[in-house]
């Protein structure tokens, strides 16, 4: 199997050779007959132009490429990790339009127009997002690999929480949701920790929605 | 992964007629199992057609009291919708019992119910899988198989379908409404949707090629209490070992569809009519015919014990 960054490599070592014109330029007709029957030297490109923490981005991707590596690859914000690179592990965790997806899962070229936030997105180290600061107050990680998507998705759980999505646990449909200590343990569950950093990472998140349950 | 061309098309004949035009093609929504597969290979089509912008994203209300599910709408935005809480609260539970609050998030109705059937080895593409590889013979027959079919398997498959959505929708009778390359609309209830693995696993649906699922109606809502049990190897994130979805109404009454247990959602009508005389007449029915593996006999007591467990519950 090629993965994306042997792919990168390989398309840097085609760039290095000289072939980059071919490459680059090379634009795959969207929506017609044509784009069935790429050219066979290159892999089929698209573009994409997405808003990144703020800011316009225009990329022309390999189809293949992940939002993850477009993320980290391209636009080298490397805060999103990979870990499975499977939808299992929650480390890639992004917030797109609100909501948190794994971003190794989704291809870039699908986002067109969409507003992601990544971890560098939600604060810097000197203008900490409220549960960045959180995390770091309750020691909610150790190595700190599965960070960034667990902060991520922690923002975005209290989101959905107070947007009334209910989950596995929430006893009644009929009411609101409430945040307590079993809702984000439950609501968490897509974000692994090789640490088990889990109980202050539950600390973190009561401490930023203001519960001391 | 193989290479791909890529389009995103904004109407359902478009869509059709772009997997007319391009063989290889393949339609993409939420691409949660299609790109884990095609991650490994064992998908590869040559061109993805984006269906997940299509204007398919409502949950309405029909003529006939039920609801109209668009195929694109998110499993977040499903069990979330006030309707479904409130009269399918079946599907609510079942949708929240899968995957992760990420995967629930692009995951779509139409793309949980195209999930593939599968196993294990049908991932690791060093093992023989007549599902992978129509012929080559199956790995868990034999194999590790403590996760795999106990009803309907056949002699070359023994997967699961995973789906646990599927599940209430079919104690729900559910029915999928599609539309083919021709234009041609048709509603398939969702008990004849999956196909029995016989000698051909790789066929999972009654689907053509190229046809598109638009929605999925659930009928005008039956009441009762809703209780979906879901029994897994870790209390959260995980696939079901079994699951138990049920309607239980006041006197007893009531329906009943099982996950985990075979290659599609397993409802049997007639084992229904036992629900007020308890778990054991019910399992039974339900479980006819079963055949096991040195691993998986297990699933047989405990559809049992968890179906006597949510009759327990149902009763208050
Ligand atoms: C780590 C992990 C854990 C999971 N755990 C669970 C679980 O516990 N329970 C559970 O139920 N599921 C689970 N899932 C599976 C998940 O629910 C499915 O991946 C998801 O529902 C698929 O939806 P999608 O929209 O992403 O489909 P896609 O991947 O986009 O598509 C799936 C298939 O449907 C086809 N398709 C999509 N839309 C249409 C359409 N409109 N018409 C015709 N064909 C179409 C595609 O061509 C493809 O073949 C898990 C997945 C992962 C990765
Ligand atoms: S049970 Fe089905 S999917 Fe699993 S290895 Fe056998 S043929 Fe493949
Ligand atoms: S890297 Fe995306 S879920 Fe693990
Ligand atoms: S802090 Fe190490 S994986 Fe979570």
């Amino acid at each position: 199997m090629q993965t994306p960054e042997e792919f990168e490599l390989s398309r840097r070592g085609v760039l290095a050779g000289g072939a980059a014109s071919v490459a680059t330029v090379t634009l795959v007709p969207i929506g017609t007959a044509a784009a069935a029957a790429p050219a066979a030297k290159s892999p089929p490109t698209a573009k994409v132009a997405f808003e990144v923490n703020g800011a316009a981005r225009a990329l022309e991707l390999d189809t293949r490429t992940s939002l993850l590596d477009a993320l980290r690859e391209h636009l080298h914000l490397t805060g999103t990790k990979k870990g499975c690179d499977h939808g299992q592990c929650g480390a890639c965790t992004v917030i797109v339009d609100g909501r948190r997806i794994n971003s190794c899962l989704t291809l870039a070229v699908m986002h067109e127009g969409e507003k992601i936030t990544t971890i560098e997105g939600l604060g810097t180290p000197d203008k900490m997002h409220a549960m960045q600061a959180a995390f770091v107050t309750h020691d909610g990680y150790q190595c700190g690999y599965c960070t960034p998507g667990q902060i991520c998705s922690a923002v975005a759980v209290l989101d959905e929480i107070k947007a009334g999505v209910p989950s596995h646990v929430t006893a009644d449909l009929g009411a609101a949701p409430t945040v307590t200590k079993v809702e984000l343990r439950e609501r968490m569950s897509g974000n692994i920790c090789r640490c088990g950093a889990y109980s202050n990472i539950i600390d973190a998140i009561t401490d930023v929605a203001g519960v001391k349950a | 992964m193989k290479s791909f061309t890529y389009e995103r098309v904004d109407s359902a004949a478009a869509a059709t007629a772009a997997f007319t035009r391009t063989p290889g093609a393949r339609f993409i929504a939420g691409g949660t199992n299609l790109l884990d597969l095609m991650k490994l290979e064992i998908e590869t089509p040559s061109h993805l057609i984006d269906v997940s912008r299509l204007a398919l994203d409502k949950i309405e209300a029909t003529a006939e009291g039920g609801l109209r599910i668009g195929a694109m709408v998110r499993n977040t935005d499903l069990a979330s919708d006030a309707r479904v809480r409130r009269d399918y609260g079946l599907l609510t539970r079942a949708l929240v019992a899968g995957a992760s609050g990420q995967l629930r998030n692009k995951a779509t109705t139409a793309g949980n119910l195209l999930q593939r059937t599968r196993c294990p080895y049908f991932y690791d593409t060093n093992q023989p899988c007549n599902k992978r590889k129509p012929g080559s013979g199956c790995a868990a027959i034999g194999g590790f198989n403590r996760l795999h079919a106990v009803v309907g398997a056949s002699d070359a498959c023994i997967a699961t379908h995973p789906s646990d959505m599927a599940v209430a929708m079919r104690a729900l009778d559910a029915a999928i409404e599609t539309v083919d390359a021709a234009g041609k609309a048709r509603a398939i209830p969702i008990a004849d949707f999956y196909r029995a693995p016989g000698k051909t696993p790789h066929l999972e649906t009654v689907l053509a090629p190229g046809e598109l699922i638009t929605a999925v109606t659930l009928p005008k809502p039956v009441g009762g209490t809703h209780i979906y049990h879901k029994v897994r190897d870790r209390a959260s994130y995980a696939f079901a070992l079994i699951s138990v979805g049920a309607i239980v109404q006041r006197d007893g009454t009531g329906r009943v569809a099982l996950g985990g247990v075979g290659y599609k959602p397993w409802r049997v009508e007639a084992a229904e009519a036992a629900l007020p005389r308890g778990a054991k007449p019910v399992a039974d029915g339900l479980l006819a015919g079963a055949r096991t593996t040195h691993e998986n006999a297990y699933k047989l007591p405990l559809v049992e014990r968890t179906l006597a467990g949510v009759l327990a519950q149902a009763k208050g």
